[in-house]
């Protein structure tokens, strides 16, 4: 492939990603209020268009035309930078997360992810823990004091969880020997996703993806309670609506990750024995990738409206005396398993 | 810093918090697929038992006459003032009749001392709670808003009978 080419190709699969994002995002949204109504026997949005499903659209253009308010006591420029940071952590890290496998497309070999970095979890790990600068800036360039206590627990929150996140990707790592996504997808080959072989890791991890993506258990840094919407108290119309997007942007990033790393990607089990097509197989491979992201989507709603949230003391026990050593034995675990198993 | 004591230890699973969180999500999942409780308010209208204190409203009879006879005793008992009666005479067997009979319906609490007063049964508490208004003046209901047809109270008459005393 020339250069020409690589480049068109390239343009293709990102523009292609991001619309598939901006629309995944909006109707996450949608989900996220359907779910919450449907576990609390309610009905949910269902005016906008056919049983709501125009919602998303309609929240957007509300928060677009209101009228953007930057209090007095802001440091302006951080103020307005802020949620472009988070906005833009959240959707530069869908680059190299692998939706599929290559495929043959008018005679070209075309891989099915934008970026086939070969660091690519650790440019996935930079980028994650970049987006606690934009949630930071904003609790202290507010210029408000729950935002920046939001801020503050946000950091605090980060920090501890990365770590049991770090640790829990090592074992991933050992066992597919790779940083490559491609090559983590492809050593879950079969049943032999990360799930399975290192149940403990995977708890930690969703866990630790949990936290940082600040979702309910772990949404801390909002807190609608106690802190009056924590870092973005005092953002209003489009900037706002950038934290929100990116809110939901990270969740789907980290179902993402955890369909990448612990539920074998794409793979879909003994595939190769039906005797499908080549076409057919990486429509289904796709397809699976796609269901298993929704899993997990749904999971995190749902998880959301089933667990009240921890109190500040109780996040960081959990985080340093349970998630780290847990993240610890799994690395043994996975130790013991290579050891003995040669997988 | 102390640990206090719980009054029931926990034992190990509830400890590890894993089985008691799969539980609670397995509430919240039985719940996804329950009926809802929501009435889609515009198109699925609440009927209300006749016990039901909605606006106030006059009973007409069968020959378009109300049967208030303005004798003001609710307008007397109002605790919020909103009733207001002007009194005048009629050749008819009960004499006097309501010349002006307003409520103003944004200072009415809906109480409904004024249909226990009332010796003629003449002002009742009707089903109604769809009250809107643009301004204050469309606010103060007078008697062609008031008056009600004797039969599509017969509910709370009924009830009244049944149960005032």
């Amino acid at each position: 492939m020339s250069l020409l080419e690589t480049v068109i190709f390239a343009v293709i699969k990102m523009l292609v990603i991001v619309v598939v994002m901006f629309l995944t995002v909006a109707y996450s949204v949608y989900f996220e209020r359907k779910i919450s109504a449907w576990a609390q026997n309610r009905m949910g949005p269902n005016r906008v268009g056919y049983r709501g499903l125009l919602q998303p659209f309609a929240d957007v253009f509300k928060l677009l035309v209101k009228e953007d308010i930057v209090p007095d006591a802001a440091h302006k420029p951080l103020h307005t930078l802020a949620p472009f940071i988070a906005l833009f952590v959240a959707f530069a890290t869908y680059a190299v997360v692998p939706f599929g496998p290559s495929i043959n497309l008018f005679g070209y070999d075309v891989k099915l992810v934008v970026a086939d970095v070969n660091i690519g979890i650790l440019y996935v790990l930079a980028l994650t823990s970049l987006g606690v600068y934009g949630i930071t800036f904003a609790g202290w360039s507010s210029g408000s004091k729950y935002s920046l206590m939001g801020g503050i627990r946000s950091s605090a929150q980060m920090i501890s969880y990365e770590v049991s996140m770090g640790f829990s990707i090592a074992g991933v790592l050992l066992l597919s020997e790779s940083l490559r996504p491609i090559e983590i997808v492809n050593a879950q080959y079969g049943w032999m996703w990360n799930a399975v072989l290192q149940p403990i890791g995977f708890i930690t991890f969703v866990v630790s993806a949990f936290a940082e993506t600040n979702r309910l258990p772990f949404d801390l840094p909002e807190a609608e309670p106690e802190l009056v919407g924590g870092y973005h108290t005092e953002y209003s119309s489009f900037k706002f609506a950038a934290f929100f997007l990116a809110e939901y942007a990270n969740m789907i990033i980290a179902s993402c990750l955890i369909v990448t790393l612990y539920l074998g990607g794409w793979q879909i089990p003994y595939i190769d024995k039906l005797g499908l097509g080549e076409t057919l197989t990486v429509i289904l491979q796709v397809g699976a990738f796609i269901f298993k992201v929704v899993f997990m989507l749904f999971f995190f709603i749902w998880v959301r409206w089933s667990i009240p949230r921890f109190r500040y003391d109780q996040l960081m026990n959990i985080g340093w005396k349970v998630m780290f050593p847990l993240s610890l034995v799994n690395i043994l675990w996975v130790a013991v398993l290579i050891m003995i198993f040669n997988l | 810093m102390s640990v206090k004591k719980r009054k029931k230890d926990l034992n190990f699973f509830e400890k590890i918090y894993i089985v008691e969180i799969a539980k609670g999500m397995m509430l919240t999942l039985r719940n996804m697929f329950r009926p809802k409780f929501t009435m889609e308010y515009p198109e699925v209208k609440f009927e209300p038992p006749s016990s039901y204190r909605g606006r106030p409203v006059l009973v007409q009879e069968k020959n378009n006459v109300e049967r208030c006879v303005a004798c003001g005793l609710c307008s007397r008992v109002c605790p919020a003032l909103a009733i207001e009666v002007q009194a005048n005479e009629t050749e008819l067997e009960k004499e006097r009749y309501p010349e002006k009979f307003e409520i103003n319906m944004l200072r009415c609490i809906f109480c409904g001392f004024c249909e226990e007063v009332c010796p003629e049964e003449a002002i009742v508490m009707s089903k109604d709670y769809e009250l809107v208004f643009s301004n204050r003046n469309d606010a103060i209901y007078g008697k062609d808003k008031l008056l009600v047809q004797v039969e599509q109270l017969s509910d709370r008459l009924d009830y009244l009978r049944k149960f005032k005393q």
